[in-house]
């Protein structure tokens, strides 16, 4: 299994080990004397801030003349007006318009970008994209430097202030924005994004100087002091933490079987991309466009509020009347709002707000009243 | 929060219940070991008092964030008590699953299946962390 360059750090902070994509990966830290665990991490983010490795992600440095135009075929969202210094999410589909991937692509420079993949599709991607540079006869070098850096989000509402004590510039950034610092042989990419529906950062660095680096973005903060205003936190509270903020994971609302306009995720996709400057089709594109103009997708993504405590899970089905309408793809006891939330896919005629379905738990008479709710459950304030 | 080791007053079950007897009234819960698998408990649902239950049948469902489990009672009877405190606060069992967490009272009419159960110094070398 692979380990990430902070393995010795999560061991040190009482990390619960478990296999996340072939990577050992903390789900949780336990702390010394009992405590801790996800919701406790999961509030440390709402409420101060935490730390997570993110490592594991793919990190693909895509460069060379047509790098640009490489990208365009990828992503189902535009990247020539990129600037320099901005970050964009976007979706890679295969040629159904089923979902390869989510990503979020830098562009680091006028033919120099970097695309940062689900730790889950590092492997599939780069296959993909050589089979896409291929097709194109395109001159771009793809680097996959996930093994060479780390990468670590710091979440909640605490953290652009404890950022400013080393970095002025840092806190200046706008959401989607990054920065990168040169200090002597060192290169650290700072960009305000994040996967939990809080403010703070994404650091990718070097994977040998990341002992060094999270002391100096850390500072006077002892991780493992009680009331420390960062705190480690686990793959657990990742999990929750998006699903509050109604973002999809992959595996769960995006795989390859669901065509990404069901996703409802429109920012994302222009299917106009071959039209103006910079013209080119994306993979899956045209069959998107099919979809679009015979009546848009038959399922679209909602979200629910289940009445009471239970958890309603991946693969669960949503019925209406005697009729399956759905499924879940996330679930979980909503530790802020303190009450059962999820995502899924329903039929479109069902996906109003306020629309009312049963979700089916596989006993029988447990079924559970789940009603169309706006997505994200949880913003921040 | 209570020692991670089980007590010595309790048998243990493979599938991680204790249940621990006193007359014939029996205290089930689930282990340490059991929780830190589960990750945080979100949700416990126990038969309600009154329902009779055969040696081995589930006897209640615990969610985590993870995972939904049965619950099993090695011991046949009838359910006398349900926890309220931990049906309010599920977090009990991560904080003291010998203890403040236990999650069911049964009187025991049949305690056979007891004796297949393992004494704590077995269960603890059976599954050490």
């Amino acid at each position: 299994m692979l380990r990430t360059p902070l393995y010795q750090s999560h061991v040190e902070w009482g990390g619960k080990m478990v296999d996340f994509a072939g990577w050992e990966m903390p789900i949780l830290y336990q702390r010394p004397g009992g405590g801790g665990g996800i919701h406790d991490e999961h509030h440390q983010v709402r409420t101060s801030g935490g730390v997570f490795d993110v490592s594991h992600m793919g990190r693909v440095k895509v460069s060379g003349r047509h790098a640009r135009r490489f990208l365009e075929r990828l992503c189902t969202r535009k990247i020539s007006d990129m600037q320099g210094g901005q970050c964009r999410y976007s979706l890679v589909c295969h040629e159904r318009g089923g979902i390869l991937d989510d990503v979020i692509v830098y562009r680091m420079d006028e033919d120099e970008f970097l695309v940062v993949v689900n730790a889950s599709n590092r492997a599939k991607l780069l296959a993909h994209f050589e089979r896409v540079r291929a097709a194109g006869e395109l001159v771009v070098k793809i680097d996959d430097q996930t093994e060479s850096t780390a990468m670590v989000a710091l979440q909640g509402p605490k953290v652009m202030e404890l950022i400013g004590k080393v970095s002025r510039e840092v806190p200046t950034l706008k959401r989607y924005r990054f920065t990168v610092k040169n200090l002597l042989i060192l290169k650290l990419v700072v960009s305000r994004t994040g996967y939990t529906g809080e403010d703070g950062v994404e650091v990718i660095l070097p994977a040998a100087s990341v002992g060094m680096v999270m002391k100096m973005l850390l500072k006077d903060v002892d991780l493992k002091a009680a009331d420390a205003e960062l705190k480690p936190a686990g793959l657990g509270a990742r999990d929750t933490l998006r699903l509050e903020a109604g973002m999809p994971l992959y595996g769960h609302e995006l795989t390859e079987e669901t065509d990404a306009l069901s996703t409802g995720l429109d920012f994302a996709i222009s299917l106009d991309k071959d039209q103006g400057e910079w013209a080119e089709t994306f993979v899956g594109m045209d069959a998107l466009r099919r979809i679009r103009e015979s009546g848009g997708p038959a399922r679209k993504l909602v979200g629910l509020a289940i009445e009471g405590k239970r958890t309603a899970r991946q693969g669960m089905e949503v019925v209406s009347g005697s009729e399956t309408v759905g499924v879940i793809t996330s679930g979980c006891l909503s530790p802020t709002l303190g009450r059962a939330i999820a995502m899924g896919y329903v039929r479109a005629g069902n996906s109003g707000v306020g629309s009312v379905m049963q979700v089916g738990t596989g006993r029988p008479g447990a079924e559970l009243t789940a009603t169309v709710v706006p997505l994200p459950f949880y913003k921040a304030k | 929060m209570g020692s991670p080791h089980p007590p010595a007053d309790r048998v243990y079950s493979e599938s991680h219940e204790w249940h621990k007897l006193d007359g014939d009234v029996l205290t089930l819960g689930l282990t340490h070991f059991a929780v830190e698998q589960l990750t945080d408990v979100t949700y416990a649902e126990m038969k309600p008092v009154g329902t009779k239950i055969r040696p081995g049948d589930p006897i209640g469902e615990v969610e985590s964030v993870k995972a939904t489990s049965d619950v099993y009672c090695a011991a046949g009877g009838e359910v006398t008590e349900v926890n309220a405190a931990v049906k309010e606060d599920p977090s009990l069992l991560n904080s003291d699953p010998y203890g403040k967490g236990w999650l069911v009272k049964v009187r025991v009419s049949d305690r056979a299946g007891l004796s297949g159960c393992m004494d704590a110094a077995k269960y603890e070398t059976t599954f050490k962390h």
